[in-house]
């Protein structure tokens, strides 16, 4: 941490978290502290624990060991007022497909204990800003995914939360309805709401997180601002070659001398480069012909995939 | 915590559960409707149908009509019925299918009061009920007692103790399949608790498994207070199904932790 972490105003703490179910670890004593007002993302294959992580920041679950702190309470005393304080955005919308749009945001205002009369305006304010006010009697099950998906994050909102914990927020929406949604987290974040994100797509992490955490079997393996992470973990510009053979793994030894790293896929080889047009001209020069290659700068992908692996995990 | 009415088993936040079934159900009137009329019929068919044909049974010291017998059973009866709908059909949905209560549980609520406000909601339907069936005994002169007041306060130990017992067991519900297995629970306990003949005629060693059942002790009960007959026993029933309620609570909250915030 540096220096300046220490006097920043700290909304969530944990260290050496860990949860077991029965003999299984689910999250193997990790530590990370969150700022107020920063968009922290948690990044992770299935399986890395994430899920586990999240139902424990939201004092849903308790830690089976080392000690959280949330606004500097302990959840284990505290679960009901931090919960009051606190906004969760779940995987399944998990909405009250039986009650109107309105009576979603209003109902759940109430497991808040806030009175009917501050539901009813707060209702008119978050529909409007999740752009359902002309669908406000509608029943939930007419609803599009994308319009569910907001009226989940409006009811989030109903209590004020000062943390809001976002589980896969945009998964399974179109590119329109990730827009909107990014655009509306934006403005929550400039109004000095925390956030908390995990998802599965790196360009949404970047777009979105101050700062990130990738986990990976329960521990979490790298942490830092996106740019950092890419830095730290990857080079520069990534070059994409495609031969058009199946014999990629011949070409590793030749393509070595050209790059920092070589990575050889079965449909492609990717060079880590500081230089990529450099990288290309120094291939071409040694008499290999790719049928197609790409330049492009790394991204947070190539960290993911170099610290958590290629391959299927479920 | 001073908001903690017993911390085991919830808290008055529990009373949201109440109102967000309320809401739902809002639209919903004509369930409410048929609630009302189930144990109505079974007074009518069974006790008018069969009154004449199976004339008087003994009930403490006195002989009674047979519809005065059958129904405090057809009560009791009608609070195991409506149990098994709120507490395991009804929650069952919510617990696995819809996933109402792990948005629930993100908010101040805890499981304990997840696990009570259906209690509340099930208990609020069963006075309802309750009320209305007492109302028809009277009317069709089946109460031989004024006391007969009193089944509405014993139909809802009755009710509490199924509701809580069957919210318990909704957790090991694993999906719809499994409602054959309650059905299998529900139908001899229906037969054979001593709702349509006197348990005497059992064997003794039946008799004695039969007063184990939970319809039994509240058709006992229920049967003692609508004919005026009190005896120390009831005292036993009535604290029997306080017992169970509260040990099935307990369970059910217990449960819900597992599989809601393991």
């Amino acid at each position: 941490m540096t220096a300046q972490d220490g006097a920043r105003d700290i909304v969530l703490e944990a260290q050496g978290l860990v949860k077991r179910f029965g003999s299984f670890e689910a999250v193997r004593g990790v530590d990370f502290a969150i700022g107020r007002g920063e968009s922290f993302g948690f990044l992770g294959p299935n399986g890395a624990g994430k899920t586990s992580t999240m139902r424990m920041v939201s004092a849903v679950s308790q830690p089976t060991a080392g000690t959280l702190s949330i606004f500097g309470l302990d959840p284990r005393a505290h679960g009901p007022e931090i919960r009051g304080r606190i906004g969760v955005v779940p995987q399944d919308d998990s909405l009250e497909l039986e009650l109107s749009v309105r009576l979603n945001i209003e109902m759940y205002g109430r497991y808040f204990d806030l009175p009917r009369r501050v539901l009813r305006e707060r209702a008119d304010e978050l529909l409007e800003f999740a752009r359902l006010s002309e669908r406000a009697d509608s029943k939930v099950d007419d609803l599009s995914g994308g319009m569910k998906r907001r009226l989940t994050i409006a009811r989030a909102l109903v209590n004020r939360p000062e943390l809001l914990i976002l589980d896969e927020p945009t998964t399974g929406l179109d590119p329109q309805a990730r827009h909107l949604l990014w655009e509306r987290l934006y403005r929550l974040k400039r109004e000095g709401v925390t956030l908390i994100i995990t998802t599965h797509y790196m360009d949404e992490a970047e777009q979105l997180c101050d700062r990130l955490v990738v986990m990976d079997s329960g521990t979490i393996v790298a942490e830092g601002a996106p740019r950092e992470l890419i830095e730290r973990h990857s080079s520069r510009e990534v070059v994409e070659l495609r031969f058009g053979t199946d014999t990629h793994d011949e070409l590793h030894d030749a393509l070595a001398s050209h790059a920092e790293r070589v990575e050889v896929l079965p449909d492609r080889v990717l060079l880590y480069v500081d230089d990529g047009d450099d990288a290309l001209r120094g291939v071409h020069g040694a008499g290999l012909a790719p049928v197609s290659a790409l330049v492009r700068r790394s991204s947070l992908e190539d960290v993911f995939l170099r610290l958590t692996g290629r391959t299927l995990v479920d | 915590m001073a908001t903690r009415v017993l911390p085991a088993f919830g808290s008055r936040r529990s009373i949201h559960i109440f109102e967000r079934n309320f809401f739902a159900y809002r639209s919903q009137w004509l369930m409410f409707v048929s609630g009302f009329f189930e144990p109505l019929f079974y007074l009518l068919s069974i006790g008018i149908g069969l009154n004449h044909l199976v004339g008087t049974l003994p009930v403490g010291g006195q002989r009674v009509s047979y519809a005065t017998f059958v129904a405090p059973g057809m009560l009791a009866t009608s609070a195991m019925n409506g149990a098994v709908i709120d507490s395991i059909f009804n929650p069952f949905f919510r617990l696995k299918i819809s996933h109402t209560y792990d948005a629930v549980l993100s908010t101040p609520l805890d499981v304990t009061d997840v696990a009570l406000g259906e209690v509340w909601w099930a208990l609020s339907r069963a006075a309802l009920y309750a009320a209305s069936f007492i109302v028809c005994m009277v009317l069709l002169g089946d109460a031989t007692s004024w006391w007969v007041v009193l089944c509405w306060p014993g139909a809802l130990l009755a009710s509490l103790a199924f509701t809580c017992v069957g919210l318990a067991g909704c957790t090991y519900v694993r999906s719809w399949q499994d409602f054959d297995v309650v059905t299998l629970v529900q139908l001899p306990l229906f037969l054979f608790s001593g709702t349509f003949f006197p348990i005497t005629l059992y064997p003794r060693w039946l008799g004695a498994i039969v007063s184990v059942s939970p319809l039994y002790q509240a058709a006992a009960l229920l049967r003692g207070l609508a004919t005026g007959q009190f005896d120390a026993l009831m005292i036993l029933r009535a604290g029997y199904l306080v017992a169970l309620g509260l040990a099935g609570l307990w369970l059910a909250a217990r449960r819900f932790r597992a599989i809601l915030a393991p």
